[in-house]
């Protein structure tokens, strides 16, 4: 019943958010921030209290059920055989913690720079977390689908009623259409992967059944499942993104109000990554396999395209932007290695990079409220005129270019690594990727920092919630860079399921060859 | 004393780590007095520690002392710890950075008066220490690569320290990135020796790595060669050498600590360090030979033709690491950490002395507009007169000899002609350029007002490190011999001394011949020597020196201005542009549908009929 929980307090705490606007605009954020940080507790008190290193024998047996922690199950149509069916391991329980406490800090940046409409906007915050929490639990695939759907529509409303107007003078309505349709079309191919997939285990059986762990089991020709996986598969990459799917993030980005792009940034792309381990790979691993070497070519496109847009943007949200999509490669490329090594570095790097992009966007979204502006051409020389607000950019510009003590080294390293015995000509051409990581890291400091500054002008330096939301992230940056093990530990029997289903694949493949049968 | 070294140790860098942290969250609110004092005691305990080590150390056997405090990251067999070696190598390069590192703290606190930001100073000066400790005590690769970006983040923060100016924010990112073009070669390197010997401590790799890998084998000389790469791009060596100069661009007191004594010579440790990876690379190992000694004739060349004093300290520095890359190249790795340490010694006092000329001229360190200044500096004077002799190794006297001779000899009993003939040049050069420096600076004619008008800088602050370095830049600091035996492996000359007086004799002469012929140049002919500069052929090579052979305008064809031509053709977002195309065909279709409906009856019948027309066709003649 917890798992249940863990969903409906964010919508529950959305609709009373939406409600107390009437006894004025505090009273919805501090129930947000209560909801949030009730969410995390949660998680924590789950984290605490679980067991989630199984043992490594348990593995063994983990092809025909998976080992879930707690499972939650009651019908839903069926008729259809759709249940509602949540389950929690350790790769969703760090997912869902990270939501938690990244959903406070989204509430808490809004503090002063949301003033219009304060109750909706928390209901579609908290509903968007709600939604996120919900496709970290779901393992019906029905359901899961719902979720996956559900997450958007909140965060269309964020964009297209708080953002701002683009710098190319694109309309944040445009902006949060594209959003949409862009997830949505490749919603759609999901759902009909997922169909295909349903109705081919019916005329295997002639039962209906969406459930996750009866469909894994579906026999599948070739063909057939490579349809099905890339049904999936562009579902994510969309959402990931993976170049040249990616269009719709910077524009998103740039114009979402700071609480967006830190959920944005911070766990909706995780959720694509999310999707690959949790179906794309389990659901048809000899497609993935064979299509791991694509993938990891998408990867490498995705970090140097990403790193080559970056540097020439001058829009300081639209450059953290494409720094995402770089970052997404090292993902991607680890995702589809199979290494466990490499699978453990992405889970380090998913939640090394939200908490760098949350806080570099969390500073940016600062600095608007301070000049005004976004664009770096209006910046320079900002160092010293707004207190500790540079040193802290520093700080996370330095972990966003995997600087080592940062978490996102570790995790950037750990994918390296562990590819590296998989396929070494990526893993040589990607780490050329980490000197245009510096380049538009620095780029971002040299422009918005450093050199003359316009004038006289003295900003106000940070508050206290300004300086808390900053230190956690530091902290929790620093902590996982020198000492990443709890994290590592927690999702070490999920990540070697997964690595254990490629591996099989594998062996698949070759004994494929070498009978010539199938 | 009998302190556990479990305490010892990670005091050296934990002490640094507390003033970085203290003067981070002072945030400003420290006086001057205060953030120095702060900056300068941490490394002064820190030194203090390192003593108390030494002393600890020497009383041992000399076997190697680990202390492992955690697991850094534990998948599967990829265990890397945070865990820290000390050995006679360490604890050289420990004292190195503590000691020489505390004097130039304490300097700092003289050059850096009135300076706005001085916590920030401090707050960097401090992390740097503490990331170079880190560096030379991590037990496995992967530290070594944390203190190794750790030192090249402090190094971009400090070269940019002046941040108004943006001409130092572009030099302290170019810094950062041609050491990290560099960094990414070590990086490989980890990867691949982390496959092919499934572990990333140090003593374990330099243990398996003969039971894995024959002589010669060519994955072997392949992770030498990506070492080697890391190497280059912090030691400045071509053709990653290129940042040094511009490096310049911080203050003194960072030039002297960073690109002087410690950071850019970490390239050498490192290569010392994974000496028996090199050993199994002879190829490799000739190549670092070969790289040392072409970067030492290419930065002797571009030190004569600098009017900067700190750049021309700059290209001595590269020059003296090429000595340095020299050395191991012919198998002399304790060698090469002598005269690391030597260098630090000389070097340190040259840019503080410079420092010392530069405050003392209201910032001006333009040779053009500095000169005959030794009386009114008496101190920067000697500390130029001794640093420079020691950096052209004057015989006997000075520290540099020692450590420059045995290098020689190296190359010599090695049987190394080439490089040996690479070396006698560049001592040729370095007296040349040396004397040309301190002509320039303290004798002829004062040629500004800021120089007429300079202030000796007084008191111990000032005056303390300057005679602390001094004297271990004579014969004196030579003494130091460090405790390299049990760590590196025998010099090819070990035991050898045939022709070794001889070639003491031909290198002195070649020192004082390039001294020689600079004091008649340089004194005596300087009208003419000008006029050669300024016409014809001798300005084209002035020109090319003085732009170090066009290494800078080279790059920034070949990668500088592509990469920016690159960012300017995608700044549109083609790929994305790719899916827009969707959208517009949507358009398109929408635009042309909409023509069609005109309200006009007449067109609406007609298409009526031709369609019904055209259907009834297909239906009888497809049946």
């Amino acid at each position: 019943m917890t798992l249940v929980w863990l969903i409906l307090i964010p919508f529950i705490g959305g609709l009373l958010c939406w409600q107390a606007e009437r006894w004025g605009e505090m009273a919805p954020r501090w129930i947000a921030l209560g909801t949030m940080l009730l969410e995390l507790l949660i998680t924590l008190g789950l984290w605490w209290s679980g067991d989630y290193q199984l043992p490594a024998g348990a593995m063994a047996g983990a092809a025909d059920g998976a080992a879930w922690a707690m499972e939650w199950r009651v019908p839903w149509i069926p008729r259809f055989g759709i249940d509602v069916h949540l389950a929690l391991d350790g790769l969703s329980l760090v997912l869902i913690a990270l939501t938690g406490f990244l959903g406070a800090l989204a509430v808490l940046c809004s503090w002063t720079e949301i003033v219009r409409r304060v109750g909706f906007f928390h209901l579609n915050l908290l509903w968007i977390l709600g939604g996120v929490v919900g496709v970290f639990l779901a393992i019906d695939l029905f359901l899961f689908f719902f979720f996956w759907e559900m997450m958007l529509v909140p965060m269309y409303f964020l964009i297209a009623l708080w953002g701002h107007s683009g710098s190319d003078g694109k309309t944040r309505i445009a902006t949060a259409a594209k959003f949409f349709i862009y997830t949505q079309a490749s919603g759609l191919l999901m759902l009909v992967a997922i169909l295909g997939l349903v109705f081919i285990h019916y005329t295997n059986t002639g039962e209906y059944s969406f459930s996750y762990e009866v469909l894994r089991n579906t026999p599948l020709s070739d063909g057939v499942a490579m349809w099905l996986m890339l049904g999936f598969f562009i579902a994510f990459a969309v959402k990931l993104p993976v170049v040249p799917l990616h269009g719709w993030l910077p524009d998103a980005h740039a114009q979402a109000p700071t609480a967006g792009s830190v959920d944005l940034a911070g766990i909706l792309l995780k959720t694509a990554a999310y999707g690959m381990l949790r179906f794309a790979i389990p659901l048809f691993p000899e497609a993935s396999q064979a299509f791991a070497p694509i993938a990891m070519g998408l990867g490498l496109v995705g970090i140097f395209y990403g790193a080559v847009m970056a540097c020439g943007q001058h829009d300081i949200k639209r450059l953290i932007a494409y720094t995402s999509i770089s970052h997404m490669g090292f993902v991607l490329i680890g995702i589809y290695s199979g290494s466990k090594l490499a699978l453990q570095g992405v889970v380090a790097l998913m939640v090394a990079h939200a908490f760098s992009a949350a806080a570099l966007f969390i500073l940016s979204g600062q600095i608007y409220e301070r000049l005004g502006s976004r664009d770096m051409r209006k910046m320079g020389g900002l160092w010293g005129r707004m207190g500790s607000l540079s040193g802290f950019s520093l700080c996370f510009v330095m972990a966003s270019l995997g600087m080592p003590g940062t978490a996102n080294f570790v995790g950037e390293f750990m994918v390296l690594f562990g590819t590296f015995g998989v396929a070494p000509w990526v893993v040589v051409i990607a780490s050329a990727g980490l000197v245009l990581a510096a380049v538009y890291s620095l780029i971002l400091m040299q422009r918005a920092h450093y050199g003359p500054s316009r004038d006289e002008q003295r900003f106000a330096d940070f508050d206290r919630r300004e300086y808390a939301m900053m230190l956690s992230l530091l902290a929790l940056v620093l902590f996982f860079g020198l000492y990443p093990q709890p994290l590592l530990d927690t999702t070490a029997s999920a990540m070697s399921q997964v690595q254990q289903i490629f591996s099989v694949a594998d062996a698949n493949a070759a004994t494929t060859l070498l009978t010539g049968a199938r | 004393m009998g302190l556990p070294m479990t305490l010892l140790l990670p005091l050296t860098f934990l002490l640094p780590l507390a003033g970085t942290l203290i003067l981070s969250i002072s945030r400003g609110t420290l006086s001057e007095r205060a953030s120095a004092f702060v900056g300068v005691a941490s490394i002064g305990l820190s030194a203090l520690v390192t003593g108390l080590i030494f002393l600890q150390f020497l009383a041992g056997d000399g076997a190697p002392q680990t202390v492992t405090l955690w697991t850094w990251i534990a998948v599967g067999d990829f265990q890397p710890t945070i865990g820290l070696a000390l050995d006679g190598l360490s604890l050289t390069m420990l004292g190195v950075i503590t000691g020489v590192g505390f004097l130039i703290h304490l300097f700092a606190a003289w050059y850096m008066r009135g300076e706005e930001g001085i916590t920030r100073f401090y707050a960097f000066m401090n992390l740097f220490v503490f990331s170079m400790i880190l560096l030379v005590l991590g037990d496995n690769l992967l530290m070594l690569f944390l203190g190794w970006e750790g030192v090249g983040m402090c190094s971009y923060l400090l070269i940019g320290y002046y941040y108004q100016h943006s001409t130092n924010g572009w030099a302290a990112f170019k810094a950062f990135i041609v050491t990290r073009i560099g960094d990414v070669f070590l990086a490989i390197g980890m990867f691949l020796i982390f496959l092919e010997l499934g572990t990333l401590n140090i003593a374990e790799i330099l243990q398996r790595a003969p039971e894995v890998w024959a002589r010669g084998d060519t994955m072997v000389e392949l992770a030498a060669l990506l070492i080697l790469g890391g190497a280059m791009g912090k030691s400045a060596q071509l053709p990653l050498h290129t940042w040094l100069a511009d490096a310049m661009a911080g203050p003194t007191p960072v030039s002297a600590l960073i690109h002087a004594a410690t950071m850019v010579t970490a390239g050498v440790y490192l290569i010392a360090r994974m000496n028996g990876i090199f050993t199994l690379a002879p190829d490799v190992l000739y190549l670092v030979g070969v790289i040392g000694a072409l970067t030492l004739l290419m930065a002797g060349f571009a030190a004569l033709a600098q009017t900067d004093i700190k750049r021309v300290l700059a290209y001595s520095t590269m020059s003296q690491i090429g000595y340095m890359f020299l050395a191991l190249g012919v198998g002399a790795f304790d060698a090469a950490i002598f005269h690391l340490m030597t260098h630090a010694f000389f070097k340190a006092l040259l840019f503080l002395s410079a420092g010392a000329v530069i405050v003392s001229c209201h910032h001006e360190q333009d040779m053009s507009r500095l000169g005959g200044l030794w009386r009114r500096l008496p101190l920067a004077y000697a500390g130029f007169v001794i640093g420079g002799a020691a950096l052209a190794a004057l015989p006997l006297i000075t520290a540099g000899f020692y450590s420059k001779d045995e290098i020689l000899w190296q190359a010599l009993a090695s049987g190394n002609g080439g490089l040996l003939l690479a070396g006698l040049i560049g001592a040729f050069l370095t007296s040349l350029y040396t004397l040309r420096l301190i002509i320039g600076t303290f004798h002829g004619e004062t040629k500004s007002d800021n120089a007429r008008h300079a202030e000796a800088g007084r008191g111990l602050v000032h005056g303390l490190p300057l005679v602390v370095l001094a004297v271990l830049s004579t014969f004196l600091g030579a003494w130091l011999q460090p405790p390299l035996a049990d760590v590196l492996p025998a010099s090819p000359g070990e035991g050898v001394h045939a022709w070794h007086t001889a070639l003491e004799i031909i290198a002195s002469a070649t020192a004082l011949a390039g001294i020689a012929l600079g004091a008649w140049l340089f004194l005596r002919r300087r009208e003419w020597l000008a006029r050669l500069a300024g016409q014809g052929w001798g300005a084209r090579l002035w020109t090319l020196w003085n732009h170090a052979w066009g290494f800078d305008a080279f790059f920034d064809r070949l990668l500088v201005r592509p990469y920016r031509g690159l960012v300017r053709l995608l700044s549109g977002d083609p790929l994305d542009g790719l899916i827009g195309l969707s959208t517009r065909l949507a358009w398109l279709f929408n635009a042309g549908l909409t023509r069609t409906q005109t309200g006009k009856m007449r067109i609406y019948a007609t298409s009526m009929v031709f369609g019904a027309t055209l259907v009834l066709l297909v239906l009888v003649l497809g049946a």
